[in-house]
């Protein structure tokens, strides 16, 4: 690999890194004082886990061989036979793809907010990684699915799909917190949210355009796209609010953000001109109503990973079937029915999105069941009313006015 | 006119709310406090050091009824913050001698 593309993956590894902090403050801000120390764990979790694990088996068996249908197998396990010959490209693209591996569960943290054991979720994430996130990523990412020409950039089904309707199995089987929906849960930290949303919106420049594993002109259209979709599906959240609500409120613009990356997430390397501009602003309002269906359903996704990834990840990768512009790239891949092409690509992309949803939710639930049936899912009635800081991690968020 | 003073737990409050508003009660005061009772404090860890935490957080309910209103609202706030274990708090009542109500001037029990 050339060392500019070495460069270029190696800084956007560094980028997604830091997305994992990034959504822990999105998140821990959204929650109440009591539970934003839990809340910071989980997230920080998966990025003490993933990696080891990562490195143990999970790169081996979702790429290794590349181009075999279900699974890979042991030959890189414990990096084995990756040298740092070709100047390190397979060392850097490991890395870099250990930290999609790392922030995928840590997607789901925010829909089990405030009620779930954390020794239930210390064996979940690398349980799930297993079963769930290295089977898709190998169907999406040269596995079954992307060979019959399904498109996913940088992770809309493999990562925010997968991830988003997990949060939902996951829920189901967990329950809602106590006191929801009558009473609010309100953020308790607006600015924790907005350092956490810039954060977040930062490292996807690593994210998708880092995703184009060189620095190319394919990279330099993915990293428009996030620029430009992350800015519409804001500003389409915004106005939606404004006009429906009458204030256009910050959590608002900061959800639309991660709506419109979130979308542009799976076609970021196959769109372009002012195709990220229709699917930011299509993902910002969809998705600005999708969050009500948890209060009409009645599922406690906390902090709304079902409505904002699932929602946004299946949008935006459903769009790519309308937007896909192979001309423009010089790519081979199917065109979207804007750029002439047939139904074609998006009944793959449906395909490749409705196995993803199958395999992950029922995986899911029987994870989340087998540990409910074990050691249990749910901390007790007063650890949940008193805080998940000070009953699980013996921590408080905030020691305030010199009154310890 | 009486002023009753609850000190309950935190969590408590949102059944001490229910509670009260079914009783008729209008409004009320809430403050974050921190103190100590018998149940002393607790103790959090940070790098492996154990921290002795005194004052706890409490949440501190104020509310002005009328003499008649006394025995039953106090009677229906010692069930609503009750949980059976140490920490849960105290409630005091004392005589107030004026009330005004700031936007129209009314007094006394009016103004409740």
């Amino acid at each position: 690999m050339e060392s500019g593309n070495v460069a270029w993956i190696l800084v956007s590894a560094a980028l997604v890194l830091f997305m994992t902090p990034g959504l822990a403050f999105f998140y821990g801000g959204m929650d109440r004082t009591r539970n934003v120390l839990n809340m910071l764990m989980m997230n920080f979790y998966c990025i003490l886990v993933i990696p080891v694990l990562w490195v143990v088996v999970g790169y081996s068996l979702s790429q290794v061989p590349f181009d075999n249908d279900f699974i890979g197998n042991f030959d890189a396990w414990m990096l084995n036979g990756i040298g740092i010959d070709d100047n390190g490209g397979a060392l850097a693209t490991i890395a870099y793809l250990g930290m999609f591996a790392a922030i995928t569960p840590a997607l789901i943290s925010g829909a089990v907010a405030d009620r779930m054991k954390f020794s239930a979720w210390a064996i979940f994430v690398p349980v799930w990684s297993l079963l769930v996130y290295v089977p898709v990523f190998k169907w999406v990412f040269g596995g079954w699915l992307g060979q019959r020409g399904s498109l996913d950039f940088a992770g809309g089904t493999a990562i925010h799909v997968n991830a988003g309707i997990a949060a939902l199995a996951a829920v189901l089987v967990l329950g809602k917190r106590k006191g929801w929906p009558q009473d609010g849960h309100p953020p308790h930290s607006m600015p924790l949210v907005m350092i956490g949303t810039g954060i977040l919106w930062f490292g996807w420049f690593g994210f998708n355009a880092g995703s184009a594993l060189a620095a190319n002109g394919q990279a330099a259209q993915a990293f428009m796209n996030t620029f430009l979709a992350a800015a519409s599906a804001g500003l389409a959240w915004l106005l939606v609010e404004w006009k429906r609500d009458g204030h256009p409120t910050n959590l608002g613009a900061a959800s639309g953000i991660v709506a419109g990356l979130v979308a542009i997430t799976p076609a970021a390397g196959y769109v372009s001109g002012a195709s990220p501009i229709f699917i930011g602003l299509i993902a910002g309002v969809v998705c600005c109503y999708t969050v009500r269906l948890k209060t009409r359903f009645g599922f406690d996704d906390s902090l709304d990973v079902v409505g904002v990834h699932f929602a946004g990840g299946l949008v935006g990768s459903l769009l790519i079937g309308f937007f896909a512009n192979p001309e423009f790239f010089g790519g081979e891949f199917m065109e979207g029915i804007f750029y002439g092409g047939s139904v074609r690509l998006l009944a793959e992309q449906a395909l490749a999105n409705g196995v993803a949803i199958v395999w992950s939710f029922a995986l899911t639930y029987a994870i989340m069941k087998v540990l409910q049936r074990t050691i249990g899912i749910r901390v007790d009635a007063e650890a949940e009313s008193t805080g998940l800081d000070l009953a699980l991690h013996s921590e408080t968020a905030y020691h305030g006015g010199g009154l310890h | 006119m009486k002023l009753i003073t609850a000190v309950v737990k935190p969590f408590k409050l949102d059944d001490v709310k229910s509670a009260l508003r079914e009783a008729g009660v209008v409004g009320m005061t809430v403050t974050e406090v921190r103190g100590f009772g018998r149940q002393g404090g607790h103790t959090e860890t940070y790098r492996g050091a154990e921290y002795q935490i005194d004052f706890v957080p409490k949440t501190k309910v104020e509310i002005v009824v009328d003499d008649d209103q006394v025995d039953r609202l106090v009677e229906l706030l010692t069930d609503a913050a009750r949980s059976g274990k140490i920490g849960d708090g105290k409630i005091w009542v004392i005589a107030v001698d004026t009330l005004i109500r700031i936007r129209t001037g009314e007094s006394g029990p009016d103004a409740i």
